[in-house]
């Protein structure tokens, strides 16, 4: 099975598990007052499942073409840096899990630092200008200037 | 309608105004460009600014130029870096990132530049000569022809994916769909498919999807693949920005056709600019030669110049129904009627004979808006297209903070965050495996809008009768269906001559 296929097998089960609950778990909480209404919460939810089964079937049954002129190159996926990319998505987790313990400031700091030491970058003073401008100045502008609040300190100065 | 005209251009050419268009036109571009700041909260922004200026001439004219100044600034990291923060410039990264990536960045910004300026000043010719006659037509729209209007610009986007692709498509758009109903529904206000968790109560933000479906699969790939890294560092020397003969005669029609088009979609209340932008793109796509069509998708100029003068000509058509009949057409002119409201204006049919200063002062402001971000801009590309040529080592980072900043500013928790990381290594699978990933942010975009649609014409018509009972609705949703079969017939058929060993006639 191609990779497509197991997707769209995927999106099936997905649509089924969606059809499921808006036919079943939403339809029987619904109060008595809403089921005399001709359209429900559960209504346009029900027609989505439907038309997802149709066209993830439709997916499965259709044959498989492979483009002439793929935009992903996937005949080198041996030599691909995986190491690099699942340590950018730890970041990633880390920064959206640290940001309003560490501030705004520290986090985005540490977060520029460490994402191009992750790439293989070694160029410690330009790192750290790059990141600590980065920081200092996308705060100053988001919260001075737009004012919409982001906590610049640790958590526990209360900032 | 001259004299009208003449009262403009004597409140609109005043030092203070001029500078307000400056002022505003500047702002606009620059906070534009970050992901997560889209017209809406900049013009939110703003207003207290604007209110002090006092004079609502003034005020609705540096509205106005933010306004302009934050689409174009949006179609700059759509097109630079695949991060469209707003979701009229989504369309424009279709053609135009693939452009940056192929050392054209600075080629594809003035493109944009330009029909963006052509989109805006025809927008603002056919606002002065439709707005009144206009206003009556978009009032014959009733739901139940939003939503046919609606379910044809879904299918309309079978004509991204090409032949072999529209079930996928389809079914990448159904998910869009799907993902949009996630969070509290508009009737009844009932929480649907929150899986019991507090931060979905308040659904998927937009920019979540959007980084997650574009910005962030391409960033993860250009570091999976140093290959592809390394093409783009070769390419990004050549930094050429003029466009030659040759390109202008090739776009000329299509920035003709797309900001006519655009104009008359932004002024039907709720279309707006991203619907205009992605018929666009579509019907350009379709009616160009077949060898132009190869080029979809992978820098066709054409592609780029349909999406970027449409919603312009649409941002301005929107102001239609603002102006002349006070109903606000898309969120951000909603912002802007709270504006007005502030500033004692009660905008409505009346707004055109109580204060005509008002009304023309704010057309003329656009010519000058756009002439302005024209002129402000053409200079500063080759700077901005700079922003490439930072090494990859530091790009790629400022990269995932800008998608990570853009989620967070969205919805202001850092749950989203989360959902970001996971739906980016969703979207990146779904790339490898050739699902096309736009059908789905459009899905995801129009979804509470179709829903909406949809409920109302069924409370109005007790039933699914409004389908039949509306000659008009019946007509687009047989136009959709038209789109979506059509395709995967020629495709079978195809696939059929294939297999029984007969070649196509081509």
């Amino acid at each position: 099975m191609t990779l497509d296929r197991v997707i769209a097998f995927f999106i099936l089960l997905i649509c089924l598990i969606y059809g499921y609950s808006a036919w079943f778990i939403m339809d029987a909480q619904i109060a008595p007052f809403m089921a005399r209404n001709p359209v429900w919460p559960s209504s346009f939810p029900k027609l989505l499942a439907i038309g997802g089964v149709f066209f993830a079937l439709l997916v499965l049954i259709s044959p498989h073409k492979p483009k002439d002129d793929p935009d992903i190159d996937l005949s080198r996926w041996s030599g691909y840096n995986y190491g690099q990319a699942i340590g950018l998505l730890a970041l990633m987790l880390a920064y959206a899990l640290l940001l309003l313990p560490l501030g705004f400031l520290a986090s985005t700091f540490l977060f520029l630092i460490l994402g191009s030491l992750i790439l293989g970058e070694r160029r410690w003073i330009a790192m750290i200008l790059a990141a600590g401008i980065a920081s200092v100045g996308i705060w100053y502008l988001v919260q001075e200037v737009l004012g919409i609040f982001l906590r610049p300190l640790p958590a526990m100065f209360g900032a | 309608m001259i004299e009208g005209i003449l009262i403009g251009l004597s409140t609109a050419f005043t030092l203070t105004n001029i500078l307000m268009v400056i002022g505003g036109c500047l702002i606009g571009t620059f906070i534009g460009m970050l992901p997560g700041l889209g017209p809406m909260s900049i013009i939110a922004i703003m207003i207290p600014v604007a209110i002090t200026i006092g004079d609502p001439s003034a005020a609705l004219i540096l509205l106005a130029g933010v306004y302009y100044g934050a689409i174009f600034g949006g179609s700059t990291s759509s097109i630079l870096i695949n991060a469209p923060g707003v979701a009229s410039t989504v369309a424009s990264s279709f053609d135009g990132y693939p452009m940056a990536r192929d050392g054209k960045a600075g080629k594809a910004l003035t493109i944009a530049a330009i029909a963006s300026f052509c989109g805006g000043t025809i927008g603002a010719i056919l606002l002065m000569v439709f707005a009144p006659m206009l206003a009556s037509v978009a009032l014959l729209f009733h739901s139940a022809e939003y939503f046919a209007l609606m379910v044809v610009g879904l299918s309309a986007i079978a004509a991204f994916a090409g032949t072999g692709n529209v079930a996928k498509a389809m079914l990448m758009t159904i998910v869009g769909l799907m993902l949009a109903t996630v969070g509290t529904s508009a009737l009844f206000n009932a929480p649907r498919f929150t899986a019991g968790m507090m931060e979905l109560q308040s659904g998927i933000g937009f920019i979540t999807l959007a980084m997650a479906m574009f910005a962030l699969p391409e960033a993860l790939y250009l570091v999976l693949d140093p290959a592809r890294s390394k093409r783009s560092e070769e390419n990004k020397k050549i930094t050429e920005l003029r466009i030659n003969r040759e390109e202008a005669r090739q776009i000329a029609p299509v920035i003709g056709r797309q900001s006519i088009q655009g104009f008359f979609i932004g002024v039907l209340p709720g279309a707006g600019a991203t619907i205009a932008s992605f018929l666009g793109y579509a019907v350009e796509r379709n009616i160009a030669s077949a060898e132009d069509q190869k080029m979809f998708g992978k820098g066709s100029i054409k592609g780029l110049a349909a999406p970027e003068s449409a919603n312009n000509a649409a941002s301005t058509g929107s102001f239609v129904p603002l102006l002349t009949l006070g109903i606000p057409g898309s969120g951000t002119t909603a912002i802007l009627l709270g504006a007005l409201l502030a500033l004692n204006v009660t905008p409505g049919p009346r707004l055109m004979v109580d204060q005509p200063e008002i009304f023309w002062s704010v057309i003329i402001s656009m010519y000058l808006g756009n002439l302005v971000l024209l002129i402000l801009n053409l200079p500063l590309i080759p700077y901005i297209a700079k922003i490439l040529s930072v090494p990859r080592n530091f790009l790629i980072p400022f990269i995932l903070f800008f998608t990570l900043m853009g989620a967070y500013i969205g919805q202001n928790n850092s749950t989203e965050l989360l959902l970001l990381v996971a739906f980016g290594i969703l979207a990146t699978i779904l790339k490898f495996a050739d699902f096309p990933l736009p059908p789905l942010l459009i899905g995801f975009i129009l979804g509470g809008m179709l829903e909406d649609n949809f409920a109302r014409s069924m409370q109005l018509y007790d039933g699914p009768s409004f389908i039949y009972e509306r000659p008009m609705t019946l007509v687009l949703l047989i136009l959709a269906a038209g789109l979506i079969v059509f395709p995967v017939l020629r495709n079978w058929r195809t696939m059929a001559k294939q297999r029984r060993g007969v070649s196509t006639p081509d």
